[in-house]
């Protein structure tokens, strides 16, 4: 450790994969995991959306898993909520559609609309 | 080592997690089966195939000990308690798997409300914690995650100072060492610092011996690069280019815990030579063999030159001449946990907790009949009784308070008239008690204070080193006069000798183990007097605890003749006929109680 920018590298770094610890990212992905979930892939789609926000390098988001949403048929469910809109619920999210939904709404911010689920 | 080497290192950390399960790692939680919780919990997300995304971390002591085993599992920072290895699976299907949070081993308040999260809980809520800053926050085994949190940049921005001005800022902060005496750090550094010498040293203390106090302990557990990042600060100041790190052997998690760390820094090039490029310094452990002597400084010096560890008259104090005689200072755990926080934030920030003469915050330890045993860390001048009756809990089975004894062997009581007094350096030498390292012992009505006397001199007769005559025989005389009172056989001027011998084992002791081991004596003799009248004049012992004074009696109303006493006297002291009143021979009864523990409809009574 020479200079002060060597600690600062070393410590952002290490921030980012620490930040799952922090509660209140602006952005939170919740992936509906109940026993429907589970059998319909939703820990594909899981691991499928942590991976890509880790490729992208994302650490600033929240990644929760709930139970059932009584939407069964629809499983497996991703909800996307960022601060100051409403959720958004994706339906028959598999790990490529999972992908999908980080590039487009995640990163550029645009609600991936044929995937949403309609009332 | 390069840049790069350390950018390599960091591929564990990288990989996204979407949950962190952090595991307390303190003595209390190991000692209550946190590690086989754990193996089972890492069994359960290996078997789920949830490894790439959960990881589960050790961390140090979270300071809510009777809640042991603790678990936290972020992001929401759910606060599980009690968790037991037959609880890991449910945690790992329900809440890492499901999203269920596992209301079952939610924390309760007294009321019966659940506690979800870590933040939310009381017992944190009045605390404010600088020393234990990062203890159940971090995992102490990963340098990083002190780095990312702050970590090394105090050292970095004191290597950028003058080692005056880091001096000066240490002093302005007003920080005295923790350890006991309370001696202002900077003054020490500043001493250290004028004298002239071709190697000077700086030293850790962590020969923690209070009997209940372990934040030493919890802090080289929890987090040792706080301890290290103080001490190269402290080596800085003074230009010293070796450290030592004085740790007892009882404390292998510890020193486990600071070889890994010191390791750990030396690999980033935090320790060893050219930390950025200004200083170098390097740190080697050394154990005690578990004398509660060697944690005043100069036996502790003795100790690291492989002699006896006794200690010596001072001066020469040892920022003169210490360490194989040369420059020396040696700073509490405790202490040096604080001097990052002061050097990265101002020694004005510091300074604003606390009351005037008692900078900043405290670590206590809360033992004894107190609802939430654990370690506390909060601002000097926080009441005796918001330390008990908020953060502690208050005192379990609704019994009242009747005294804390704060500062170990070396300190004294304060009673429940007294329980508004501010804790500080000066209230409690006032009270004739001290704060000392911060051992804070909670004792209900059903204790005896002539019984606590004895049994701190107990302890100070077992840990003198028999160096100097006033410790070695007249601590010993007075454990003598105090077991003849606790047997019933003192006399009224037993009090009086009492406060003779005290009064001079103070005056002419070597060091501060005699000349405050009468401390507990003096102090328990000013509020509790009539207790010592009690045993002497009436032959009773008002808390009904010193054996020889008291008698188990059946109170033959209550009394069903269900047999269940004379069935566990183990001496068959107990007689009586099945449905029939029983009644004690107290001439072959030895007051050990198993009756009034077995009687299940209170007929059993002590007097």
């Amino acid at each position: 450790m020479k200079t002060l920018d060597d600690l600062k590298r070393v410590r952002e770094e290490a921030l980012k994969a620490m930040s799952v610890r922090e509660s209140g990212h602006a952005t939170k992905v919740t992936v509906a995991m109940g026993t429907c979930g589970i059998a319909a892939g939703a820990r594909e789609t899981m691991s499928a959306l942590l991976d890509e926000l880790g490729k992208r390098g994302i650490s600033d988001v929240t990644v929760t898993q709930t139970g059932c949403k009584g939407l069964c048929e629809q499983e497996p469910l991703v909800e996307v909520t960022r601060k100051g809109q409403e959720p958004v619920t994706y339906g028959h999210v598999s790990a490529d559609k999972a992908r999908r939904i980080v590039a487009e709404h995640i990163v550029n911010g645009t609600v991936v609309g044929d995937l949403v689920v309609t009332k | 080592m390069g840049l790069t080497d350390i950018e390599a290192k960091q591929t564990k950390l990288t990989a996204v997690d979407r949950s962190h399960v952090l595991i307390c790692a303190g003595a209390a939680c190991v000692a209550s089966g946190a590690m086989e919780m754990e193996a089972l919990m890492k069994a359960k997300i290996s078997e789920l195939g949830l490894t790439c995304e959960v990881s589960v971390f050790d961390t140090g002591c979270v300071g809510t000990c009777d809640l042991g085993p603790v678990v936290v599992v972020y992001p929401e920072g759910t606060f599980y308690v009690k968790v037991k290895p037959k609880d890991a699976e449910e945690i790992v299907t329900e809440h890492l798997l499901k999203g269920r949070v596992v209301e079952r081993l939610l924390s309760r308040t007294p009321e019966e409300h659940t506690v979800p999260t870590i933040a939310e809980h009381p017992f944190f809520a009045k605390q404010q914690r600088i020393a234990l800053r990062n203890l159940g926050v971090i995992n102490p085994e990963d340098i990083q995650e002190y780095v990312a949190l702050g970590g090394y940049s105090a050292l970095a921005k004191a290597l950028t100072m003058t080692q005056d001005e880091v001096i000066q800022m240490v002093l302005d902060s007003g920080l005295r060492g923790r350890g006991g005496a309370g001696f202002p750090t900077g003054r020490k550094w500043a001493f250290a610092k004028e004298v002239e010498a071709d190697q000077k040293y700086v030293i850790i203390n962590g020969d923690e011996g209070d009997p209940g106090a372990f934040m030493d302990r919890s802090i080289l557990e929890g987090d040792p690069h706080s301890v290290i990042e103080g001490l190269a600060i402290a080596a800085y100041c003074i230009g010293a280019t070796q450290g030592y790190a004085y740790v007892r052997a009882e404390y292998p998690l510890a020193i486990k815990r600071l070889q890994i760390a010191i390791d750990q820094a030396r690999e980033f090039g935090l320790l060893g030579a050219g930390i950025f490029d200004k200083l170098d310094f390097d740190i080697e452990i050394r154990k005690g063999a578990g004398a509660f002597v060697c944690g005043e400084e100069t036996a502790l010096m003795h100790s690291i030159e492989g002699l006896r560890g006794e200690p010596r008259p001072k001066p020469p104090f040892p920022a003169v001449s210490g360490l194989w005689g040369k420059p020396t200072i040696i700073n509490n755990v405790e202490t040096l946990a604080s001097v990052p926080v002061i050097v990265e934030h101002g020694p004005d920030w510091y300074s604003a907790f606390g009351t005037e003469t008692s900078k900043g915050t405290k670590v206590f330890a809360l033992a004894g009949n107190i609802n939430n045993t654990g370690l506390i860390e909060v601002p000097f001048g926080t009441t005796l009784r918001d330390v008990v009756f908020e953060i502690g809990g208050g005192i379990p089975r609704g019994k009242a308070f009747k005294a804390a004894q704060t500062g170990g062997p070396s300190g004294g009581c304060i009673p429940a008239s007294m329980l508004d007094i501010s804790l500080d350096y000066e209230s409690l030498q006032k009270a004739g008690s001290i704060v000392g390292s911060g051992g804070l012992i909670i004792m209900d009505e059903d204790t005896c204070m002539v019984d606590v006397a004895r049994f701190f001199l107990e302890f100070t007769v077992d840990e003198s080193c028999g160096q100097c005559t006033p410790c070695r025989e007249g601590v010993k005389r007075m454990l003598e006069i105090l077991t003849r009172i606790t047997e019933g056989k003192g006399e009224l001027a037993d009090i009086s000798k009492l406060e003779m011998l005290a009064g001079g084992i103070s005056k002419t002791s070597l060091c501060q183990l005699g000349i405050t081991a009468p401390n507990p004596v003096q102090s328990t003799l000013r509020y509790f007097r009539d207790e010592y009248i009690a045993h002497v004049v009436d032959k009773q012992c008002p808390a009904k605890v010193c054996r020889a004074l008291i008698q188990y009696d059946i109170v033959p109303e209550h009394c069903t003749g269900c047999t269940l006493c004379a069935k566990h006297c183990p001496t068959n002291a107990i007689h009586g006929e099945l449905k029939g009143v029983h009644t004690i021979d107290q001439e072959a009864c030895i007051k050990c109680g198993e009756c009034l523990a077995r009687c299940r409809t209170d007929a059993v009574i002590k007097v």
